[in-house]
């Protein structure tokens, strides 16, 4: 049976096992819409802003581990769409993004609503397409699906131009596909495996530093139990909160520019580190000739060789799915002869807990004004530690981090690499329609959230309950934070004024909004949120914070990791 | 270091957009760069010169392969190997002059592929520097114009790149 270009895109999201579409539709994709009309095997969600749809997507795929799937238009769709899939890139998401175009004899004219979409997200896609024939559909989608999941995952497009979406050819969906450019590589060397586990056996001041990547790979199971049996100091990313559990003993916390001074001290002196799935970026060890100044030999474990010695030179690259990797150097840790140097290690974990004892996360718990750490620890308590938390970007985007331990993955959905500003609403409504029964709490602030507030209207179309946490503090607190440290507490264009009554705003779109102005107050609003009395209903609520309050430690940009400012030394 | 990396890839439309851009976007330097289809049509042969210091070089290889659309790639200074570059030079050929050049063409291999009165077009190929050194053995007020195609390359003896 032949089938149109749309038939075809809508039943291959189907045959993809694909639950939702997040998407908005124009003229480039009235077809595909059309189809979508006609079928019931995936429901569509139609935002507000085609942004806002590449996060939802985004989100859904950082939660369940499933590609997530925007359609947009061309022209503007695709424009407004790019800010989502570089989100995704610079996070390794699996996501497919279908985009109309303008038909084929119109492409290159300057024709109504065209750019040139593969040129435009050539940059930041894993790869694109651009499908100008008919026949070619089905097998590019499929190869978009492989490619945005496979290896290390990424955002894929595929461009459909509107006449494409009306020609017909025989749908056949391929059940597997092989690529002769496309082989990631699923295990590890051996060789480099025996002896990265002979060098964490001989460590006397180990190390281990994971990343997005053991979230990403499904490896926690494995992470842990590797862990656990050689007893050694972890320490997770920003991005990979969730891949070792937070509250462990033997977890230092998030290292980092805002990471705890344990992790960041235990990551600078350490003798041997083992690095999963991460990438030491700029926000993670600094400066990295300052990094380079204490001796040590590292292991690297990731998918990407292109992450290896990228930063830092390594010692052990092994190239490889984190889980598979970390399963054999876990069969392999059990067959040595060899244990670790206990004496060592307990001279280790007592220098260790000697820098534990500053307590680098403890704030000023006393006065009338709510402390935005303290909404957020009491957040961890109301929701028993087990939500799902998405958050914005900017200092609540660290005290979310800093403050809700997470204890398993996919439970803390952030733009970790491109910072983008805005995701923390999207995220939630595409984390919750994934898990409808969970707990879902938006951490944001005042700024982030209004660089997406229109999705308010989404979560009432289709009664997406998640609870909305702003820490107001009237500023862009972290450009505020900065201009305090390193401009002269010169606070330029940094405040925000004129803001909403978020209570009402929240209100006028039909959900509830609730002020809270008072510490003392703080925990019931959150109680009142969560009760079974408002599961179904999206709740605002608008924490009014202490302006001025800082995030620490922190490790100056192109400082080194083990110089941090702490919140005792100001 | 200069360093010349060979790479097959899928014939595509775009292809060479997808290096020049990770090129770009990654601020490595580039050469030059060639490009053409190899006896299987599907595939792209291209050989591009770089610069740079050996960590960047490992980067570039591996941000290369990292193309869904390449298919190997070959750090050619790694081993024995042949540069050719192609290059046409339109000199002015008059009076003296003009078996003055003839004979420096000559000397260097090069064929004069077209003739006026007053030009010659000198055909040359090889290593980028005998090309340079043959614009610098003529006058330069000789050279009305010249073409280079940038470097090719391929592996001496065994030593191939294949799918």
């Amino acid at each position: 049976m032949e089938a149109t270009g749309a038939e075809i895109v809508v039943r291959c999201l189907a045959e993809e096992g694909v639950e939702f579409v997040f998407g908005y539709p124009g003229g480039a994709v009235l077809n595909i819409y059309d189809e979508i009309f006609k079928q019931n095997k995936f429901k569509h969600v139609l935002v507000r802003h085609e942004q806002a749809a590449v996060h939802a997507a985004d989100a859904y795929a950082r939660a369940t581990g499933r590609v997530g799937v925007a359609l947009v238009t061309s022209g503007p769709g695709v424009t407004n769409a790019v800010t989502g899939i570089a989100t995704a890139y610079m996070d390794s998401i699996p996501i497919v993004v279908v985009t109309g175009q303008v038909p084929t004899a119109a492409i290159g004219l300057d024709a109504f609503q065209e750019v040139d979409t593969v040129g435009i997200t050539r940059p930041c896609v894993k790869h694109n397409f651009l499908v100008k024939d008919v026949k070619d559909l089905a097998v590019t989608m499929k190869k978009a699906f492989i490619i945005a999941s496979t290896g290390r995952p990424g955002p894929v497009v595929v461009d459909v131009p509107k006449d494409v979406t009306a020609h017909l050819a025989e749908f056949e969906y391929p059940a597997t596909l092989e690529m002769r450019s496309y082989s990631p590589v699923a295990k590890g060397h051996s060789g480099q495996m025996k002896r990265a586990v002979q060098m964490l056996l001989e460590a006397k001041r180990p190390m281990i530093y994971t990343g997005g990547g053991v979230v990403l790979g499904d490896a926690s199971e494995q992470l842990a139990e590797f862990t656990r049996l050689l007893g050694f100091p972890i320490t997770n990313t920003l991005m990979g909160l969730g891949g070792f559990p937070a509250t462990d003993r033997q977890n230092l916390g998030m290292l980092g520019m805002h990471g705890t001074y344990e992790a960041n001290m235990a990551m600078q002196h350490c003798d041997v580190l083992l690095a999963v799935g991460a990438r030491f970026d700029d926000r993670v060890i600094g400066n990295p000739a300052h990094f380079a100044r204490e001796q040590r030999r590292i292991i690297h474990v990731d998918i990407d060789p292109s992450s290896i010695s990228k930063r830092v030179r390594v010692d052990v690259p092994i190239v490889g799915d984190v889980q598979n990797v970390l399963a054999d150097m876990l069969v392999l840790l059990k067959q040595a002869k060899e244990k670790p140097d206990a004496a060592a290690l307990n001279a280790w974990w007592t220098q260790i807990e000697l820098w534990r004892s500053k307590d680098c996360l403890k704030y000023n718990r006393n006065g009338a004004i709510i402390k935005p750490q303290y909404v957020v620890e009491k957040l961890w308590e109301v929701t028993g530690g087990d939500a799902f938390i998405t958050s914005d970007v900017g200092q609540h985007q660290m005290w979310a981090a800093q403050y809700y331990k997470f204890d398993k993955p996919r439970r803390w959905i952030n733009s970790g690499g491109l910072g983008t500003m805005g995701v923390g609403l999207p995220y939630a409504m595409g984390v919750q329609l994934a898990f409808p029964d969970a707990q879902v709490a938006c951490i944001t602030g005042e700024s982030s959230i209004q660089m997406n507030i229109q999705e308010l209207s989404t979560c009432k179309q289709y009664r997406i309950p998640v609870k909305v946490v702003m820490l107001n503090n009237r500023y862009m607190g972290m450009v505020r934070q900065w201009q305090e440290f390193f401009y002269g507490s010169r606070y330029a264009e940094s405040y925000m004024e004129s803001l909403p009554d978020f209570v009402k705003l929240a209100e006028s779109y039909g959900h509830v909004g609730i002020r809270i102005d008072k510490p003392e107050d703080v925990e019931a609003a959150l109680k009142e949120a969560f009760s079974p009395a408002l599961k179904e209903r999206m709740v605002f609520m608008d924490f009014q914070t202490d302006q001025t309050e800082n995030v620490f430690p922190m490790v100056e940009g192109g400082k080194g990791l083990s110089e941090m400012i702490l919140a005792e030394e100001l | 270091m200069r360093h010349i990396i060979s790479l097959l890839m899928e014939n595509e439309a775009g292809a060479l957009s997808r290096v020049a851009g990770l090129f770009s976007a990654r601020a490595y330097n580039i050469e030059s760069l060639t490009v053409a289809p190899t006896e299987d049509a599907t595939l792209s042969r291209m050989t591009i010169v770089t610069t740079g210091s050996e960590e960047i070089i490992e980067q570039i290889t591996k941000q290369l392969n990292k193309l869904v659309d390449v298919i190997k790639v070959m750090d050619l200074t790694d081993g024995r190997h042949i540069e050719r570059e192609l290059m046409l030079v339109k000199v002015k050929a008059v009076g003296l002059g003009r078996e003055e050049m003839k004979r420096t063409a000559d000397i260097f291999r090069g064929r004069i592929i077209d003739v006026t009165d007053a030009t010659y077009t000198i055909e040359l190929t090889g290593t980028g520097s005998k090309l340079d050194a043959f614009l610098e053995a003529i006058d330069p007020a000789f050279i009305i114009e010249t073409v280079r195609t940038g470097a090719s390359g391929i592996g001496r003896g065994e030593r191939s790149l294949k799918v």
